[in-house]
């Protein structure tokens, strides 16, 4: 089942190309790019681990390709996120965030009920893939 | 090696050079140099040979007789204020214009922008200037200052390796131009030949004469809209000859400091006269403007030559008034 969190995730995956051109529109808008990985693909998992720190003040969006084929080839079988930081006062937030890599498989999601009080139900979604530990998620697809 | 006739063979077809200089904008690129940098005929000289070489290297790749991407990192020698970062800074245009980079933007730094202050420090320093350098030009001043031989907890080493990983690994991301006073670097190159055997450009800067200082000086005083008369040309001319023997003269720099300082001594002199005074008043600069300098007045023991040679705290000096 796959990912749709970020921008572009309704969209085919992207090719180098077009995230190269992606990354040029935020150099363009003085963005620092930071680049994240995670392998818990829940919707509310907003913090994924930095692959470095966040770049500011570059010219060339090779430069953060580059970044981006060192972090695919460290974690292969990992989401790789992009992240672009608006940092002018006032707005001082994420502007762009949007998938460059996944895994081959991606598992998907089931739902949890949970019962309460006065047979209240409480849902929630819950990840396949978390269902084996951190390392060995996606190793089959 | 490849036998005379498949050489011969494979250069059937001609190679319009004519085209690809005009394309490339070498002579305008050239013509701009000429014209922003008073003198400097042997930088000049080296500069249009560098292209020379780099356009028929993009010729030959072009016609499938070339073996491997040239070699494109330099080393700039000369005292300071000579023109290096300008000369870089042109260097990078030429570059872009060739297709050897992508962007053309110069990024210059120092130790102070690679090393750090302790340990672990270092790496990322480098690494985001690096960053930011990808696709243009790195312009490393006082290179040398990077290896400190004498402290072995220097971090500077740590810089030097992985600059030169990089210009071994991502030689199509960026060009690297170090520069320095010419004895200084050869040391640090002695110290360093994994640098040295990296740098396939070598220019040197000559000092400006007096000739060409005082063409500096018009131009800038022009520049500034402001004006000599013939007196104070002349005593200009005279302060130039006893500045250049003292200490710490930074060539053009120099200049442009002693003309920041006769402005104002000029607007003190106005200011104090009051009155009331034509417009071109404000233009002129008076010969007691330039002879009121400390320069005038200091004595003989600080006119020895060789002065001009690289002092450790070099950038850090200050300027005599």
């Amino acid at each position: 089942m796959r990912l749709t969190q970020g921008t572009f995730s309704f969209l085919p995956d992207l090719t180098d190309e077009q995230i190269e051109k992606q990354i040029q529109y935020c150099l363009n808008n003085g963005w620092s790019l930071g680049i994240e990985n995670t392998d818990d693909p829940h919707p509310r998992n907003s913090l994924w681990e930095m692959w470095d720190l966040p770049m500011f003040d570059v010219i060339d969006p090779k430069a953060i390709m580059y970044e981006v084929s060192a972090c695919r080839k460290a974690f292969p079988n990992r989401y790789i996120k992009i992240v672009a930081n608006n940092s002018t006062r006032g707005r001082e937030t994420v502007a762009l965030s949007f998938i460059v890599h996944r895994p081959a498989q991606e598992p998907g999601f089931r739902l949890e009920r949970q019962e309460a009080a006065g047979r209240t139900v409480r849902y929630t979604i819950h990840s396949y893939a978390t269902d084996r530990p951190s390392g060995a998620r996606y190793e089959r697809g | 090696m490849e036998s005379g006739p498949s050489i011969a063979a494979q250069m059937s077809g001609a190679v319009d050079v004519g085209a690809a200089v005009r394309q490339a904008l070498i002579d305008e690129t050239l013509r701009e140099l000429d014209a922003e940098l008073i003198g400097l005929q042997p930088v000049k000289l080296s500069i249009r040979q560098i292209a020379a070489l780099l356009l028929v290297e993009r010729l030959r790749e072009q016609a499938g007789l070339s073996a491997e991407p040239p070699s494109l990192h330099m080393c700039f020698t000369g005292n300071p204020g000579t023109g290096k970062t300008t000369v870089a800074l042109r260097m990078a245009k030429i570059l872009h214009r060739l297709g050897y980079v992508r962007r053309g933007h110069l990024v210059v730094a120092t130790r102070d922008d690679l090393v750090g202050q302790y340990v672990g420090h270092t790496a990322p320093k480098t690494k985001e200037v690096l960053q930011k350098a990808v696709g243009g030009v790195l312009f490393i001043d006082e290179a040398y200052y990077l290896y400190r031989a004498e402290n072995e907890r220097d971090y500077g080493q740590e810089a030097i390796e992985i600059l030169l990983q990089f210009m071994e690994n991502r030689r199509d991301d960026l060009v690297v131009i170090l520069a320095g006073y010419r004895d200084k670097m050869d040391r640090f190159f002695h110290c360093n030949p994994g640098l040295h055997s990296r740098i396939a450009h070598h220019v040197d800067f000559p000092d400006y004469t007096l000739e060409e200082l005082m063409d500096i000086a018009e131009l800038m005083i022009r520049q500034q809209m402001y004006a000599f008369d013939d007196k104070s040309r002349q005593a200009f001319r005279e302060y130039l000859a006893l500045r250049v023997r003292q200490a710490h003269f930074a060539n053009a720099r120099s200049v442009r400091n002693a003309i920041d300082r006769m402005r104002l001594r000029q607007a003190v002199r106005i200011v104090q006269q009051g009155g009331s005074i034509p417009k071109e008043e404000l233009a002129r600069i008076d010969a007691d403007d330039v002879r009121r300098s400390k320069v005038f007045q200091q004595g003989p023991e600080s006119a020895t030559p060789g002065n001009r040679a690289a002092t450790l705290c070099g950038s850090e000096a200050k300027e005599l008034v």
